[in-house]
């Protein structure tokens, strides 16, 4: 493996295991080419990485703090726990939150068992909710002639909004208001179907990882996001540079 | 413009005040403004006029003096004679004894010698209410840009950074990060672009001590950012201030004009081959743009929103260059650090915090204001030394220092010195300087849910444990102010405050939980009144149970 002008090879523990990743890989990159598990959500290979929704923070010797694995670089030496007590109840409890925000009703939801958020949920044993749910009055934007975007099932991820910039280049999405009252927004603030930077590439509803953008015409269960083109995308960005 | 012109310059301005016997100083920082103190200091300047004393007498606007609840505030005979409350009627009182050594009406003297002016020590205050702060000869009469000029021209940046390290100084911005390691950093980032910010975005609820320093004394922020600049390699820098602030931005555009037209600021300052510039960026009123990382994304351009770190902006920050980002305090510290050496610092304060501290003490407490302490005072001193005690006889029972990512420090640990540890180690922080005192009549689950809906409405939104963790923990402390609460919300609550605290992306999350974790930790009872008994001790909230006696009683 040749490395690149001040990257070094480095060797760390993760999960009691000995790994050898380079300086400019970060945590998961490493732990995904050793088939150790770290539950992620907002992260998708292919985008940039913010490290935002916490699911993948993990504990490593010497720093006080908690690190989110899609962003933290490796280092030599370093000891990284996955699985502790302490992870995994957090985790549960940031599903938990994430499930309480808005309206998540699985059984009448179009990707109802094609959902990130579900599999993760079922996966880290989360199978009741004990927050009180805070039913917020969200809009549905059915104005675009062939994808809907219902804000009840979004979770914030800024997938769509990441692959509209980065990949399509359109950006088209963006963010607005902070706390729970952030929602995805397109131009500014306009009907998606009005939007006149929206190239119709669909790519945002392939990422979402709810039912949250899904194409027209789909019953409960039927919305299957297909994500072949990411890496390939992707790739061709970084050859591009 | 250099060394000479610039003695030059202080010579000409203390001879300038030293014709006049009377100087008599009205604050015009934005509280005392805010009760007509510009009203009043015109009635001086017209009543002067009218009894001809022009010639021997000088009204003169400056910055902030510190007793801000008592504005407007006059000052006459170098402080010895002060005068509160002041209206445009007193004007002529308040001549009659400054100049004709008249007693003044009683109810506008205050005593200068009360424990609130003397008990303090001004480091960087030394100027409020002493200068004028739109004049840049006013500063430089008092020592202004001497330490610049020294840096330029006598030390090597190495030496300024040394300086700054010996000096022991930590962050004024809360979080106590040691200023001369933060230096280093930027110093050693290879010899590229590099960035000095000001962090001046002051957000808690309650502080203002920022915005008093850029009021009164805008020239030493500008002095101690090009001294930054020149000791990291940095030739530009950026004043992060919140729009809130019009009249420190006012004062802060034109502090670098006159700085830029005096060759202060700009290219070749001193007539060496340093270049320096400042511009001002407005904040769009949200509070996690305090965080450096968001602070850098909204000067960007961007959404203000943080980033995970590591790399700190030290590493990769503005336009992802290495940036060095301090509070306004803290730069505005530098110029006597150079001035009087690091070591003369280091000597006052404790072991691990040097210095003073400035600190808005608000509340239920006699004298509210500003106030300059060195560090390791205790919090028993600054409260009822001075502070002046608790209004009316009440009865003492927190201090909350640090805002919303602070603590509620109870009576049994009022002895412990102030400094950046021993708030630590009761579960508060020494955060940016606001220090709300309150007493029996406070109820604390109340005083938790205000910090806690603060923290909620100010979060970004970005991350999942302090976007709806912050939401869920008000949602409980709502319920337990009215009564609807159940054992099992106190043990989520408690839950939820490790969970945001420990999982959160950005400063503000991790330290949200902190007004109710202390809380928590000190007032059980009153929770469990508001729980179990469905009463408030303190008669603040209303909680079901006290309802239904109501309606019953109707």
């Amino acid at each position: 493996m040749s490395t690149a002008p001040g990257v070094e090879i480095c060797t760390l523990i993760i999960e009691n295991r000995e790994c050898g990743g380079r300086s400019d890989q970060t945590i998961l990159d490493v732990a995904e080419e050793y088939g150790i598990f770290i539950p992620t959500l907002c992260r998708l290979p292919g985008l940039s990485s913010i490290g935002a929704c916490r699911m993948c923070l993990v504990e490593v010797k010497g720093s006080n703090k908690l690190l989110p694995a899609c962003v933290t670089k490796v280092q030599e030496g370093m000891e990284v726990t996955v699985n502790s007590e302490r992870l995994e109840a957090y985790r549960r409890t940031t599903l938990e939150l994430l499930f309480s925000e808005r309206n998540h009703i699985c059984s009448v939801c179009v990707t109802n068992g094609h959902c990130d958020l579900q599999s993760l949920a079922q996966k880290l044993g989360v199978n009741h909710i004990t927050m009180p749910y805070l039913h917020p009055h969200v809009e549905v934007d059915a104005s675009h002639p062939r994808f809907i975007a219902d804000h009840n099932r979004c979770i914030l991820c800024t997938r769509c909004i990441r692959v509209c910039a980065e990949i399509e280049g359109a950006h088209t999405w963006d963010l607005m208001g902070r706390g729970t009252k952030a929602r995805v927004i397109t131009d500014l603030n306009r009907p998606w179907g009005e939007s006149e930077s929206c190239t119709g590439c669909g790519k945002c509803v392939q990422v979402c990882p709810t039912g949250a953008l899904s194409e027209k015409g789909q019953a409960a269960g039927e919305m299957m996001k297909r994500r072949q083109f990411l890496p390939y995308l992707s790739m061709m960005r970084e050859v591009g540079k | 413009m250099n060394q000479d012109d610039l003695a030059n310059i202080a010579v000409q301005t203390k001879q300038e005040e030293s014709r006049y016997d009377h100087v008599i100083k009205v604050c015009v920082a934005a509280g005392c403004l805010s009760a007509n103190s510009d009203q009043v200091k015109t009635q001086l300047e017209s009543e002067v006029k009218q009894r001809g004393l022009e010639s021997c007498c000088k009204v003169k606007g400056v910055g902030c003096m510190g007793l801000c609840a008592a504005g407007p505030l006059v000052a006459g005979e170098g402080n010895e004679k002060m005068f509160q409350n002041v209206t445009p009627a007193d004007a002529s009182a308040i001549l009659d004894s400054i100049v004709d050594n008249k007693p003044a009406p009683e109810n506008v003297v205050i005593d200068s010698h009360l424990d609130f002016f003397t008990g303090q020590k001004k480091i960087v205050l030394e100027n409020s209410g002493e200068i004028d702060p739109e004049r840049v000869e006013d500063y430089i009469a008092a020592d202004g840009y001497e330490a610049l000029f020294h840096c330029i021209t006598k030390l090597k940046p190495l030496g300024v950074v040394e300086q700054v390290t010996k000096s022991g100084l930590r962050g004024r911005g809360g979080a106590g990060f040691p200023t001369g390691l933060k230096w280093t950093t930027v110093y050693k980032a290879g010899t590229g672009q590099k960035y000095v910010i000001c962090n001046a975005d002051e957000g808690d609820p309650g502080a203002f001590m920022d915005r008093s320093v850029l009021e009164s004394d805008p020239h030493r922020v500008l002095e101690g950012m090009a001294i930054a600049g020149y000791a990291v390699g940095a030739n530009k820098g950026f004043i992060y201030c919140r729009a809130e602030y019009p009249l420190a931005v006012k004062r802060l555009r034109t502090a670098i004009r006159q700085a830029e037209s005096h060759g202060l600021l700009g290219n070749n300052i001193g007539e060496t081959h340093f270049d320096f510039k400042i511009e001002i960026r407005l904040g769009a009123g949200a509070f996690v743009c305090g965080e450096e990382t968001a602070l850098i994304a909204s000067i960007e351009g961007g959404r203000g929103t943080p980033r995970p770190r590591p790399p700190f902006p030290a590493q990769s920050g503005l336009w992802d260059c290495p940036t060095l980002i301090n509070n306004v305090e803290t730069f505005a510290n530098i110029p006597p650090i150079i001035r009087r050496g690091g070591e003369w610092y280091s000597t006052i304060g404790t072991e691990k915090s040097k210095g003073t501290k400035v600190f808005a003490l608000a509340g239920r407490v006699v004298n509210t204001g500003l106030i300059e302490v060195p560090m390791g005072i205790t919090l028993r001193e600054i409260i009822f030394k001075l502070g002046g005690g608790i209004p009316e006889g009440r009865r003492f029972k927190a201090v909350q220092s640090g805002g919303p990512s602070g603590g509620c420090v109870p009576e049994q640990y009022l002895d412990i010195p102030v400094d950046y540890d021993s708030l630590a180690s009761v579960g508060s922080i020494m955060g940016s300087g606001g220090m709300i005192v309150m007493d029996e009549t406070s109820c604390m689950v109340d005083v938790a849910k205000f910090f806690m809906d603060f923290c909620m409405s100010e979060s970004c939104g970005k991350c999942v444990p302090c976007r709806v963790g912050t939401t869920q923990m008000h949602n409980i402390l709502e319920r337990i102010s009215e009564g609807r609460a159940t054992q099992n919300d106190l043990e989520q609550l408690k839950e939820l405050t490790g969970m945001v605290k420990a999982a959160s992306l950005c400063g503000l999350g991790q330290t949200a939980p902190n007004p109710t974790l202390t809380t928590l930790r000190y007032f059980m009872d009153e929770y469990k009144a508001h729980i179990e008994e469905g009463r408030c001790p303190a008669g603040i909230c209303h909680p079901v149970k006290d309802k239904e006696e109501a309606e019953v009683g109707a």
